[in-house]
């Protein structure tokens, strides 16, 4: 365990961590679960610490999720919006950070329209960086959410046949969960229209299936990535009527699984477009698992992130030991 | 945990029978300190005061034929020292047997010695209900108190100086029952 160390100061992306740091994030979450179901659903483990959630892109979920997480820890948090703050005034990302730090702030995290966002902030400021999501980039506390909760259903992540369906080429859930799983050892495979899937992707060791009904046949797990509406627009699909009939996970295709297959949904859906609802609400998927799943994950991000130095750890480790206090 | 060195000086303080003996006397100041079982509840540390909460309730229910409630606490997230000390890789699972308001909540651990875990316990335990009295009941004191903290039932007291070690081993976790004094 010791030479798990620490998660260093930011959490930008999973593709350059280590299996042992995405194992050490996941073993941290599993205790969180239980403090969301505690009379007081509070501990003190982050108090007197500053968290700004700063979101330059609409978010329900994930802001909500990382608020609770915080609120959780007894952190206090102050949440700022793109809209109505200087950001709309034209003030730079990092002028807005530094700014925040001003005022003496321990943690900051980011949503941000621009790929590679946390991670420029992350190299210009003090406090600690969590990425919530950067552009077509990363979204790390989505993927470690869904390993988390493929794992509570299976039990394990190594050898388990994942699919990502839908829009993997624009989507950054759908890039953080690549790395992580492969890093886990399951076996990736995508599927989805050409024109949403990434140039080049069956050499990074990726299945690609043109149909879903050979996704279906081949996969445990099915993890159907949002559509966004806006890619009709653009020419990457012809209708979502269309796109329902050919790669909507309907109850009729899954019926012909040799197997019970899990089904998992980052949210928010699109009933009917990319999953049919008798599914979503089905004996077998597990999205609102995911959900209850995120905020016992940002919990253990927080924490681990909050405390700081691998050799302080090891310290702490040795403090205990034995039961010497 | 036991960790070799070239100038460790181990004496045992405790080998099983006398832990064995230490453990059932401590069963016995627990009823006569609760008056009996109608409101105990035996909470565990993490992670060996679990395993010794769990023998205790044992020799319990064996004198008294009724069943004792027990669980269990990690109290990493109520630590004082995360900024210094930096997080606990693995925290343990904390489970209590239902509210705790009313009941008399007897803390087992293993070693007391700052009692900065035992603040750290009363702390979280009062986020779990208003017991109508806690007591604290450990398998060592080794004295070097930072808190004004006590316990109220000891099985072994040692004299310790800063530096020195108490090694708790329990079959359970450690495959034997030893308590040892390194330094």
């Amino acid at each position: 365990m010791t030479s798990q160390g620490s998660l260093g100061k930011d959490l930008t992306g999973l593709e350059h961590m280590s299996p042992e740091h995405i194992r050490l994030i996941l073993d941290t979450a599993e205790p969180f679960k239980e403090v969301s179901e505690r009379p007081i659903k509070k501990v003190p483990a982050l108090r007197g610490k500053t968290i700004v959630n700063l979101f330059f892109e609409a978010s329900t979920r994930t802001r909500i999720s990382f608020e609770f997480a915080e609120k959780r820890l007894s952190a206090d948090t102050v949440n700022v919006a793109a809209t109505g703050s200087s950001v709309s005034k034209g003030e730079t990302l990092v002028d807005t950070a530094r700014n925040l730090e001003a005022m003496r702030i321990d943690m900051v995290v980011i949503r941000h329209p621009s790929s590679g966002a946390a991670e420029f902030l992350g190299n210009r400021i003090a406090s600690n960086v969590i990425n919530a999501g950067d552009g077509q980039h990363e979204h790390p506390t989505q993927a470690l959410l869904d390993l988390l909760s493929i794992r509570d259903k299976h039990g394990k992540i190594q050898g388990l046949k994942v699919c990502l369906v839908g829009d993997v080429l624009h989507s950054r859930v759908a890039r953080s969960n690549l790395w992580g799983l492969t890093k886990l050892g399951a076996e990736v495979a995508v599927c989805g229209p050409r024109t949403l899937l990434p140039r080049g992707i069956e050499d990074l060791g990726v299945t690609v299936f043109g149909r879903v009904e050979e996704a279906i046949e081949w996969a445990d797990v099915l993890n159907v990535l949002r559509l966004q509406l806006e890619r009709m627009e653009k020419g990457f699909i012809p209708s979502l009527r269309e796109y329902y009939r050919v790669f909507g996970v309907t109850p009729e295709r899954l019926e012909r699984s040799p197997r019970p297959i899990t089904i998992m949904h980052p949210g928010p859906m699109n009933r009917g477009v990319e999953i049919d609802s008798r599914v979503a609400d089905g004996p077998h998927s597990i999205i609102l698992d995911q959900v209850t799943n995120g905020v016992a994950v940002r919990m253990a991000v927080l924490y681990l992130l909050a405390g700081g130095r691998a050799e302080l750890a090891d310290a702490a480790k040795r403090g205990t030991g034995g039961g010497s206090e | 945990m036991p960790r070799s060195s070239k100038t460790e000086d181990r004496t045992t303080l405790l080998d099983a029978r006398a832990m064995s003996r230490a453990l059932q006397r401590m069963a016995v100041e627990i009823l006569e300190l609760a008056h009996g079982t109608d409101d105990l509840v035996l909470v565990g540390i993490q992670r060996r005061g679990v395993e010794l909460a769990e023998r205790l309730a044992k020799l319990i229910e064996k004198d008294e034929g009724v069943s004792v409630p027990r669980g269990a606490l990690d109290i990493t997230l109520y630590r004082d020292d995360l900024e210094t000390v930096g997080p606990t890789p693995v925290i343990g699972e904390t489970r209590l047997p239902g509210d705790l308001t009313g009941r008399h909540a007897v803390i087992v651990d293993d070693v007391l010695y700052t009692g900065r875990t035992v603040r750290a316990a009363l702390d979280e335990l009062a986020d779990f209900g208003r017991p109508k009295r806690i007591s604290l009941c450990v398998l060592v004191d080794r004295g070097g108190r930072e808190l004004p903290i006590q316990a109220d039932i000891v099985g072994h007291v040692v004299k310790t100086v800063p530096g020195d070690r108490v090694d708790v081993q329990v079959e359970e976790i450690d495959g034997r029952d030893q308590v040892d004094l390194v330094r």
